[in-house]
């Protein structure tokens, strides 16, 4: 198909004041780039008071084409010259005089000339409105929760308990082998790195301590909580916001039923259960990991080390750990229903607000495990 | 428009009509269902081909196995009188060129503005300089009658009736020969259909457009098409213009074109 354009042609003359341009060839999209320096040239020449077009020998004329036309004719003459047009075939003509109707209609509204420093201040500005809108907005959703959830203490009826084994499925069920296999292995590296440490000291059967210690109190709990932010709330943020963007929120509103207690809850309180549970798991993996590793590589046997674990831990030390898992599951839950609910239209915003949830739930769950340590730290705990 | 005499001569059809489109034998199916089972059609260029059919006869599928979204489980269609199928890919690719196709839910981009919308295909297939680029995208915006602050909108701003004026305006982006329009007047009040049927007209008269439209429109079909095709048990039950539509005696074409919503508006 394109062999058969030929190439747009443009040739000028001037008599008598009167200046002739002749078009020859095909005027169309595919040749763009040539016919923008046909119009340079013509640009760049002296304008005249009368010019005529002629079209006799113009092939075929497109949208693009005739707006290049457009432009060519717009420099030829003078700001008060008179343009005619030659020739040209009916529709060619109907199609120019289209062009020339409507590019009147087609400019641009030009953009607001503004100075940089205060377009500056004007974006710093509605940055620290939004980060204040947020936490309004945070406080406002948690309050929601609270409300839904007292609402449901009193109907425990309403409580979706199919929803919430579906989502424990698939929060708690099936994330145990990813979740075991990373405890396991981290358990293991500390082990290893402990060992090669205390090894001067002669002081191998400390690794002990320090993997019981290190696991029950922050390893265990933290590791479950930044695999479940990435696997669990991200797809929450994506199931919520897919569901926003269709207009399924707004639907389950106007059929008088509480989102939050019908989407947020359940999912939350898998997200509570499913994370305490693999927290558990996640401990006893890294245990069982450090173990292997003291006894491959420190040459401590199991029934010492397990010995040396009893007297290394107690009840303290394990409830340190779990009680935090609630607590990171709820910020991750809450993060990631906020999330999904703040999707719009478009497949970006769906992207952008799956990654802010991510991002967020695991910046809040580190923050949030350091409050933990300074307040035991004070309890003396 | 002129590109029908600067072509490649086309081999000329019965009656000296060039067809744009031409379909031979088609079968479409899912699974061991067949959809489109045997179907012969023919679009001739500078036409409006109004294809109706009851839900679930296969217009979509139709539409969808031309464009080369379905695949075809025996026939031929010829599109510019090259098979798709058979084409190497820049013939194919030459072909795409050639045709807009505006989805029924518009299909834009939902993270590129209106503007950008339009720019996609120029961007991809053409060389413009950023100021052509820019008064393209605005003057085809124009064409189809949006104005120019919905340019910098979202997808995800405008109405129902823009967002089919938006995506047609990017299925003319690079001045096809034929666009494909999926029920280009569902969702739209009776005003807006109407405008949008006019709109069709206009630009088939500037453009030189041929239009294949898949339609459920009865006021479409009576205003904006010249010439109807009917699907039904997978073949072409009948096609012609409106008089032949309604002089048909099938039952299901005449429950269609003489019942009580069609007696409205055609008579």
């Amino acid at each position: 198909m394109d062999a058969v354009i030929a190439e747009p042609e443009l040739t000028s003359g001037t008599a008598g004041g009167e200046r002739r341009l002749m078009l020859s060839g095909d005027w169309v999209v595919a040749h763009a780039e040539i016919m923008e320096v046909l119009a340079e040239d013509v640009r760049e020449s002296q304008p005249a008071p009368r010019v005529t077009v002629d079209l006799g020998q113009l092939g075929r004329l497109d949208t693009v084409g005739a707006l290049v036309l457009h432009r060519v004719c717009d420099f030829a003459a003078t700001p008060e010259g008179k343009v005619e047009i030659e020739g040209g075939r009916p529709e060619q003509r109907a199609l120019l005089s289209a062009i020339v109707r409507e590019t009147e209609a087609a400019k641009m509204p030009p953009a607001p000339r503004t100075f940089f420093l205060v377009d500056w201040l004007a974006l710093l500005g509605a940055g620290v409105a939004r980060a204040g809108f947020e936490i309004v907005r945070w406080f406002a959703f948690l309050g929601a929760i609270v409300a839904a959830a007292g609402n449901l203490m009193l109907h425990p009826g309403r409580f979706r308990a199919t929803s919430f084994v579906f989502h424990l499925e698939h929060v708690g069920f099936r994330a145990v082998p990813i979740i075991a296999l990373i405890s396991f292995l981290v358990g293991a590296i500390v082990a290893q790195q402990g060992i090669f440490q205390l090894r001067h000291f002669g002081a191998t059967i400390f690794v002990v301590d320090l993997v019981g210690i290190l696991t029950l109190r922050e390893l265990g709990v933290l590791l479950t909580s930044i695999m479940v932010a990435g696997r669990s709330g991200s797809a929450f943020t994506a199931e919520i916001g897919s569901m926003k963007m269709r207009e399924e929120i707004d639907a389950l509103n106007v059929m008088a039923l509480n989102p939050v207690e019908v989407l947020i809850l359940p999912r939350l309180l898998a997200l509570v259960v499913g994370l305490t549970m693999l927290s558990f798991i996640s401990e006893i993996a890294a245990l069982a990991g450090g173990g292997l590793v003291v006894w491959v590589y420190g040459g401590v046997t199991p029934e010492a080390s397990l010995s040396r674990l009893k007297e290394a831990i107690d009840l303290t030390s394990f409830t340190v750990g779990m009680v935090k898992a609630p607590f990171m599951a709820i910020v991750i839950g809450v993060i990631a229903a906020i999330e999904g609910l703040e999707v719009e239209g478009s497949a970006e915003s769906l992207g952008m607000r799956t990654t802010a949830s991510v991002v967020k739930s695991i910046f809040m769950v580190i923050v949030l495990d350091g409050i933990f340590a300074v307040m035991f730290a004070a309890l003396g705990l | 428009m002129s590109s029908a005499d600067t072509l490649e001569a086309p081999p000329p059809a019965a009656g000296g009509r060039e067809a744009i489109i031409r379909i031979r034998d088609l079968a479409v199916g899912f699974g061991d269902r067949l959809v489109i089972d045997g179907l012969d059609l023919d679009v001739w260029r500078g036409e409006i081909l109004g294809v109706v059919g009851a839900s679930g006869t296969g217009k979509s599928v139709l539409l969808r196995t031309i464009i080369g979204l379905l695949q075809r489980r025996r026939g031929t269609i010829e599109l510019f009188g090259t098979d798709l199928d058979k084409a190497n890919p820049e013939e194919s690719k030459a072909v795409e060129r050639r045709w807009g196709v505006l989805f029924q839910q518009g299909a834009l981009f939902s993270s590129l503005s209106v503007r950008e919308n339009v720019q996609v295909p120029l961007r991809e297939h053409a060389e413009l300089s950023p100021d052509l680029l820019e008064e393209v995208a605005m003057l085809k915006l124009a064409l189809v009658g949006l104005p120019p602050e919905s340019a910098s909108r979202m997808p995800s701003e405008l109405s129902g009736g823009m967002i089919k004026r938006a995506a047609l305006a990017r299925a003319l982006a690079l001045d096809p020969e034929i666009v494909f329009l999926d029920e280009p007047t569902s969702g739209l009040d009776p005003i807006s259909a109407q405008e949008f049927d006019q709109l069709i007209l206009t630009l088939r008269e500037t453009l030189g457009l041929t239009v294949f439209m898949v339609t459920h429109d009865l006021d479409s079909l009576a205003h904006a098409c010249t010439r109807i095709a009917a699907l039904g048990r997978g073949k072409l039950l009948a096609e012609g213009t409106l008089e032949v539509m309604k002089a048909a005696t099938d039952p299901w074409l005449k429950a269609y074109f003489q019942g009580p919503r069609a007696r409205g508006i055609f008579t």
